[in-house]
């Protein structure tokens, strides 16, 4: 491997590895008067924190390296795994960095560890960020917009800032172009898998989760610039499929490289799905929050926790195919995730009625063991590439 | 124990519950329309001013579950793709509706002609009604009722509901009734709303009283029956609570403890506070754990589910689309943890009580997470110890009667020492 790709691969890994949020702690570091704000999944308006002159931690879990001596004993054996790795990582004094944390609208779940936020670490700044599921500019938009009032309110009151438009603008135009960058990279996952593998893609991702925006699409830049120039990156018999289903809980990096030698390319999945929320840029003149509202209600992604006044639930997964030329869908929910599973059958259905193999499996977060993933995925990447009509 | 006497009200309410799934199979034949919509932030006044029946598929699926189906209507959804780990009522619905969707009366419950998803406190109610309409072809109201995060009802939240109600629900309910929005008509069944909560606030505050008249849990889950139901806002509401009123009263004069299924109990041992839904598959067997150690439940969060009515609500026919707001955004689970705690931190002081369990249904994120959390801090606030068993709602496969009877137990023999050694 081309020695800059080495490093840039590493870099990545290592930030992904770091739970002690290293690396944020070295930006507020840097100046004294500097705020981190974490969120959870899906989507919280970053662009407003980072007009802020703060930095949006995305915190994802504790994934497969933390081990849950304290965060058990706050949730029963049937809730999933990522708020008992987040209380871990807060009662372990690893989230400290954090000035403040936002929990968006996702699940029952996330919405009442807002709640325990409150009562564990009462000092601490928690917001519950309440997305519209009212698609009406007058109505949700209307409600969303003062939703977003009240963030900015907060922030300027945590920080002792004032979050202008300009600066507000300033920052759309930022995470827009990370957004562009993350978006050239999926396409060219969906063109030549090969070349950009989802175990590495993933890990550049979750980068994006600790550095600041600008350095974050500049390492994009450099990895598409990078992973062409390797020779024996070759295309494969292997076959291409959309993973669905890790919009919140993250998958171990095990699970992925596990599909992958197995015989899946992933060419379209949603993973880290807050990062790449708007298909298309955010308005980067006008009224900066009218923008963030418009598009979110009109631009956001089709996930189970929003809901689809039109109905339709798996019409974007039947495109996602459809376009990524896809052979086949693999759900791949965490266990005890609500939205997901509770989505899937809707999702099934659609695909049955476009004759599309799927198959299905849950993990947590903390999956070790894969050779049960190894074997299904292998046999239906198998089944697919080998009997499939086309 | 004395012998089992049914009262005024349970015949009454049988015969109102009995009548309204008659009404709902005779529907088609009449005529009438049907809106399928959920307990926590419903809108019957509305929906009964434009003369739809409303059938709850929670309450069908806690019916299903008590007649023993649920388990195969569950497996029929499992067989269907629907997870293991899923919302039971969600799959026990899905499996009814598979299988007939045929109510207690033997009658299928006729199809929706409009699901007016109510999103107050239940991520997954969302997701079920998305559900439903892959299965019918009928249109869909949705009225997203935003979470009390902090504690409080800020104007704009209730201006959000108010608009979705105007824009979205009336509009719907008028294309498909057919009929104009009546507000007259709705004011009048407000003021009725406020009547039968005058009188449901009275007997579930009966409790307070030492030995208290009533179990607000295992009786409470009857008591709220029609109120959470069909008939908020309905003379046949008001009539109901005005009679159980007096049952209670003369229960109360009389110094008689509450009714169980095998007769008065006639000695209260344990007073005690439960957080969490009942389990419904085996209802009777759960409730027999408590009265055989004469423990009275004498407050409980799940009979708020449907409305805070005790801390002060009243639904206000002078200003209708706004108490509707204040309505939903006040039921229980769409409190924030902070304020349950705080909520059941008062019941435990206002109502005397030995001490709390809670009841951790699978099946309910919304109820459960973050329930161990509330055990410790309601423990510190209150000084009294707490107690926590796991079940579910309509899924046998989750009641473990004697893991649940020996922790009862245990839990109650602690309270004993503890009083003991005061």
């Amino acid at each position: 491997m081309n020695p800059d790709l080495t490093q840039l691969v590493h870099q990545v890994t290592e930030l992904f590895e770091d739970l002690d949020l290293s690396s944020v702690r070295q930006w507020k570091q840097a100046q004294p008067d500097r705020f981190a704000i974490g969120f959870m999944p899906i989507y919280v308006p970053r662009e407003i924190i980072h007009a802020a002159g703060m930095l949006p931690v995305g915190v994802m879990g504790g994934g497969d390296r933390l081990e849950i001596i304290r965060g058990d004993a706050y949730f029963q054996s049937y809730i999933c795994h990522i708020p008992r790795s987040t209380i871990e990582l807060a009662l372990t004094n690893r989230l400290d960095v954090l000035d403040g944390m936002l929990f968006p609208s996702i699940c029952d779940v996330i919405r009442n560890l807002s709640g325990m936020w409150q009562m564990l670490f009462p000092d601490r700044y928690v917001r519950y960020m309440d997305v519209p599921q009212n698609f009406d500019p007058e109505v949700g938009g209307a409600f969303w917009r003062r939703e977003l009032e009240a963030l900015c309110q907060d922030l300027q009151s945590l920080g002792g800032t004032t979050i202008e438009d300009d600066a507000l603008q300033h920052s759309i135009a930022i995470y827009n172009e990370n957004r562009r960058a993350i978006r050239e990279l999926y396409e060219a996952r969906s063109d030549q898998p090969w070349i950009y593998p989802t175990s590495e893609i993933y890990l550049l991702l979750r980068a994006g989760n600790v550095l600041p925006p600008e350095d974050h699409t500049r390492l994009i830049r450099q990895y598409l610039d990078l992973a062409p120039l390797e020779e024996d990156r070759r295309e494969q018999d292997m076959s291409r499929v959309v993973l669905v289903g890790m919009f919140c809980e993250q998958p171990p990096l095990g699970l992925l490289l596990t599909l992958e030698r197995a015989g899946c390319w992933i060419v379209d999945d949603d993973l880290l799905l807050g990062q790449r929320w708007f298909g298309g840029d955010i308005p980067e003149n006008g009224d900066p929050l009218d923008n963030l509202v418009n598009a979110y209600l009109g631009e956001g992604a089709r996930t189970a926790s929003v809901y689809q006044p039109e109905g339709r639930r798996g019409g974007w997964l039947v495109n996602s195919v459809k376009t990524n030329t896809a052979e086949g869908v693999i759900f791949c929910a965490p266990s005890f995730c609500d939205p997901a599973l509770l989505e899937q059958p809707m999702l099934v259905a659609a695909l049955e009625e476009n004759g599309i193999p799927h198959t299905q499996f849950k993990y947590s977060e903390n999956t070790g063991q894969f050779a049960v993933i190894r074997e299904q995925a292998g046999t239906f990447s198998d089944s697919i590439r080998l009997w499939s009509e086309a | 124990m004395s012998d089992v006497a049914k009262e005024r009200s349970m015949e009454l309410q049988k015969e109102m519950i009995g009548g309204h799934f008659d009404a709902l199979g005779q529907a088609p034949d009449d005529g009438k329309k049907v809106v399928y919509t959920f307990v926590p932030g419903n809108l019957t006044e509305l929906i009964r001013s434009f003369d739809f029946l409303p059938v709850l598929p929670e309450i069908n699926a806690l019916q299903s579950g008590m007649r023993k189906l649920s388990a195969g209507y569950i497996s029929e959804a499992e067989k269907h793709g629907h997870s293991e780990d899923v919302c039971t009522y969600v799959k026990c619905d899905v499996g009814m509706l598979k299988r007939g969707n045929v109510g207690p009366t033997g009658k299928p419950i006729p199809e929706p002609d409009l699901l007016l998803l109510s999103y107050t406190g239940c991520f997954t109610f969302m997701k079920w009604f998305e559900l439903l309409r892959q299965e019918y072809d009928c249109p869909v109201a949705m009225l997203h009722v935003p979470y009390q995060a902090d504690g409080t009802v800020h104007d704009h939240y209730r201006d959000y509901i108010v608009e979705q109600i105007q824009s979205e629900v009336i509009p719907k309910l008028e294309e498909v009734s057919g009929k104009k929005y009546d507000e007259d008509r709705l004011r009048a069944s407000l003021e009725l709303s406020a009547q039968a909560e005058d009188d449901l606030v009275w007997v579930l505050e009966s409790a307070k009283n030492i030995p208290s008249p009533i179990d607000a849990y295992f009786g409470g889950v009857y008591y709220i029956g029609p109120i959470f139901s069909a008939f908020r806002g309905t003379e046949g509401g008001v009539d109901y609570y005005q009679t159980l009123r007096r049952e209670i009263e003369e229960r109360l004069a009389k110094g008689q403890g509450p009714i169980t299924p095998e007769g008065e109990l006639d000695e209260e041992r344990y007073r005690l506070v439960i957080e969490g839904p009942p389990n419904w598959t085996s209802f009777r067997e759960f409730w027999k754990m408590f009265y055989e150690e004469k423990a009275v439940v004498v407050a409980s969060s799940y009979t708020k589910v449907g409305g805070l009515y005790d801390r002060g609500f009243r639904h206000d026919p002078s200003r209708p689309l706004e108490t509707l707001a204040d309505y939903c955004l006040g039921c229980y689970t769409n409190l924030s943890l902070p304020a349950r705690v705080a909520l059941l931190e008062e019941y435990v002081n206002e109502y005397h009580a030995d001490g709390f369990m809670i009841n951790s249904v699978k099946s309910c994120n919304s109820f459960s997470a973050g329930q161990l959390l509330m055990l410790r801090q309601l423990e510190e606030r209150t000084g009294v110890p707490g107690g926590f068993i796991e079940s579910d709602l309509v899924d046998p496969r989750y009641f473990s009667a004697a893991n649940i009877k020996n922790r009862i137990e245990s839990y109650l023999q602690m309270l004993e020492q503890k009083r003991m050694a005061s």
